[in-house]
């Protein structure tokens, strides 16, 4: 059969196992950098501006904007091509994860604050008023219930940008397209394509059903 | 000194040993009524009677597990797909949420069944609407929308958008329950009047008052079957069974 | 800085890689066009299906819908240009990416839909059949407007994903914006018309990037 010839060669698929498997690790560690970094500056920016200083507000918002509104594939190719002319040389991966880290950061620092907005106002007049200080009532009141009204929207955005690690493969990040794009034309054969489909499967679809039952459980909708 | 008996003409609105089953729970248990043409019939009985049931099974909201319903001598319950949307045009239905549509003005919400399922033209259609709106006391309303209008004119509306297709017989599921008090009057007031235009009329209501002044017959359901039924007078002068007399004792010391 | 200036913002080059930009915005458009429509089509087909009490076609629906949620689109574009060639398909670039991205963006639409449809009170569906609607008719002229209005906001912002995703096309030499600009770039050394594309793409998507955290607001101040 030639289709499954094509497309699920099982020599080809022997012989570039160990390659994909090692490029499996680098998206693995790769989305948990991006992940790790982009939310936690999120929450850092989103704090930042319930302060309600205007020079702290103004560079968030526009940050959260052009990161919002820039397509990531622009942005990578500017600091990974453009950089160096100015003698900043960041290698491929540095690059993947401070844009990528930086857009999952402007997302992020969206919600939280729209999370935050959406607190009633009666919940920080409890704070204040039962004494705690601002940050308290911040940490302690505020953020716990902007963080559950978040999380669905911010579980949908953090897997379409983990997803966007593929990326790497453009400037030169051995992680799991590059690689089976590599392979597949080394090999004359669609099958690394498959191996590289089936990877991402394996990775972002137990993530997609979890998104799934983490909405059921936290929408609590009219 | 009761009301002629309605027996020998055909009833408009015929229910036969209804059953309804969800899962293991039964909540209907072999209902039997018939309401005559132009008759006003009002059910009443604690909540979770199976009273709100009983009238969305009458057009199928809720599919009976078995029995049979008719409405003037056609069944409801054997009709399927194109036929059984073509019954529903003659069984209009008031909720208790009034369910007006929030996107379209008062008067787009009386003309979308005319125009969609009756196929009226449009002119036809924004007339009888008017009309309708007119009979209601909400002319002055039509390019509203419902979100501007108080609960006891959003169910004037819906009962507009109801009698707007015509229908052979009238189901009010709670019409009043939604409503603050002081909004109570103007509904009755419609309903009042569609009675004495001839309409026939299924009433789940906790207006005893109303029930007592202008229902043609009572019927007491509790526990998924009729207990007890009659004209008003009997119903609420000289109950029979223990269970309609802790009822009538129950609601009548809410009331004070 | 005036390395910088030089590198990033210089305006002749600029000037000079406007005609070839232009061009590739032209083919930008026809995409998101092409991919907007279809896509839009497509997931409400699927959110429908999605929601419908008949299992054979809920769960074919849902499996569409998970299954290109999990798989990166550039990974879906690479396999279908160049993968799909190994079957005797061969697809032109415009051809495969408006395939792959369609795939991709009907399920993130559909998921938009399925929210939206799901809003809306039963109660709303019943008073449609009540009065005699039948079920499409019901949920053309009942249901979808609420639902479309209700998840607006998402809509908007879904559509945007797709406005920056055609970026990715570049990847397999479709001369769209980011490919004539990155063209442009390795012609004359210099970032800037990749700059310049970047600021097309905010011109472009930045106001409903405003629009939409406005709408967010709108929504939670409710």
């Amino acid at each position: 059969m030639k289709f499954l010839e094509t497309f699920f060669n099982g020599a080809v698929m022997a012989k570039y196992l160990p390659d994909l498997l090692g490029a499996i690790v680098t998206t693995l560690w790769l989305s948990a950098v991006i992940l790790a970094l982009g939310l936690s500056l999120g929450l850092v920016l989103a704090c930042l501006r319930c302060l309600g200083r205007w020079y702290l507000t103004l560079p968030i918002v526009a940050f959260a904007d052009i990161g919002r509104a820039l397509p990531p594939l622009v942005v990578i190719l500017i600091c990974y091509f453009g950089l160096p002319g100015l003698g900043i040389s960041l290698s491929g991966p540095a690059v993947l994860i401070l844009v990528l880290a930086g857009v999952l950061a402007a997302f992020a620092e969206e919600i939280f604050w729209a999370g935050l907005t959406a607190v009633p106002k009666g919940q920080w007049e409890a704070g204040r008023a039962t004494g705690l200080s601002f940050a308290r009532t911040l940490f302690e009141i505020a953020l716990p219930q902007a963080v559950r009204l978040g999380i669905p929207p911010l579980v949908n955005r953090a897997l379409a940008i983990t997803k966007m690690t593929a990326l790497g493969s453009v400037i030169g990040v051995k992680e799991i397209l590059s690689v089976s794009s590599s392979a597949q034309s080394f090999s004359g054969s669609a099958t690394p394509l498959t191996m590289a489909a089936l990877a991402y499967l394996a990775i972002f679809l137990p993530a997609v059903i979890l998104s799934r039952a983490l909405e059921r459980r936290f929408s609590w909708a009219v | 000194m009761t009301a002629p008996s309605p027996v020998h003409r055909r009833p408009m609105l015929e229910i036969n040993r209804l059953e309804k089953r969800f899962g293991e729970t039964r909540v209907l248990t072999s209902i039997d009524l018939s309401v005559a043409p132009g008759e006003l019939v009002f059910v009443i009985g604690p909540s979770g009677s199976g009273k709100s049931t009983m009238l969305r099974c009458c057009n199928r909201l809720e599919e009976p597990s078995s029995g049979t319903i008719l409405l003037d001598g056609e069944h409801v319950t054997d009709c399927r797909g194109a036929a059984l949307d073509r019954m529903r045009l003659k069984i209009g239905m008031v909720f208790q949420g009034f369910h007006l549509y929030p996107h379209k003005s008062v008067l787009g919400n009386v003309m979308l069944a005319q125009i969609r399922a009756l196929k009226r033209p449009k002119a036809e259609a924004k007339a009888r609407a008017m009309e309708m709106l007119e009979h209601v006391g909400l002319a002055h309303k039509a390019d509203a929308m419902p979100a501007e209008l108080s609960g006891g004119q959003q169910q004037r509306v819906a009962t507009a958008r109801a009698l707007a297709l015509d229908p052979k017989v009238m189901l009010f599921d709670e019409p009043t329950s939604a409503l603050d008090p002081e909004l109570v009057g103007s509904v009755l007031k419609v309903m009042r009047r569609l009675r004495d235009e001839g309409m026939t009329m299924l009433v789940v209501s906790h207006e005893m008052g109303f029930a007592r002044e202008a229902a043609d017959r009572v019927v007491f359901m509790d526990g998924g079957v009729v207990v007890e039924a009659g004209p008003p007078e009997a119903i609420f002068g000289n109950p029979q069974s223990d269970r309609l007399k802790s009822f009538l004792a129950r609601v009548s010391k809410d009331e004070e | 800085m005036g390395d910088f200036l030089d590198l990033f913002l210089n305006f002749e080059i600029m000037a000079k890689s406007w005609p070839l930009l232009a061009k590739g915005l032209g083919i930008t458009a026809k995409l998101c066009a092409a991919v907007i429509g279809l896509g839009l089509a497509g997931g409400l087909m699927l959110a429908l299906g999605a929601l419908s009490p008949r299992r054979w076609l809920k769960w074919p629906a849902i499996a569409f819908i998970d299954l290109f949620r999990a798989i990166p689109p550039l990974v879906l574009l690479v396999f279908v240009f160049s993968g799909l060639p190994f079957a005797g398909l061969d697809l032109t670039p415009f051809l495969a990416v408006v395939i792959a991205f369609f795939l991709n963006n009907s399920a993130y639409y559909a998921e938009v839909f399925r929210a939206g449809i799901q809003s809306v009170p039963k109660g709303q569906a019943e008073a449609a059949r009540a009065t005699g609607l039948s079920q499409p008719q019901a949920m053309l002229h009942v249901i979808l407007p609420q639902a479309v209005r209700n998840v607006l906001p998402d809509l908007l912002s879904n559509t945007v994903e797709v406005v920056k995703l055609t970026s990715l096309a570049s990847v397999v030499s479709l001369a769209e914006l980011l490919y004539s600009a990155n063209m442009a770039r390795s012609v004359t050394y210099n970032s800037s018309p990749l700059v310049l594309a970047a600021l097309i793409y905010l011109a472009i998507l930045w106001p409903l990037v405003r629009l939409i955290s406005r709408y967010q607001r709108g929504l939670a101040a409710h």
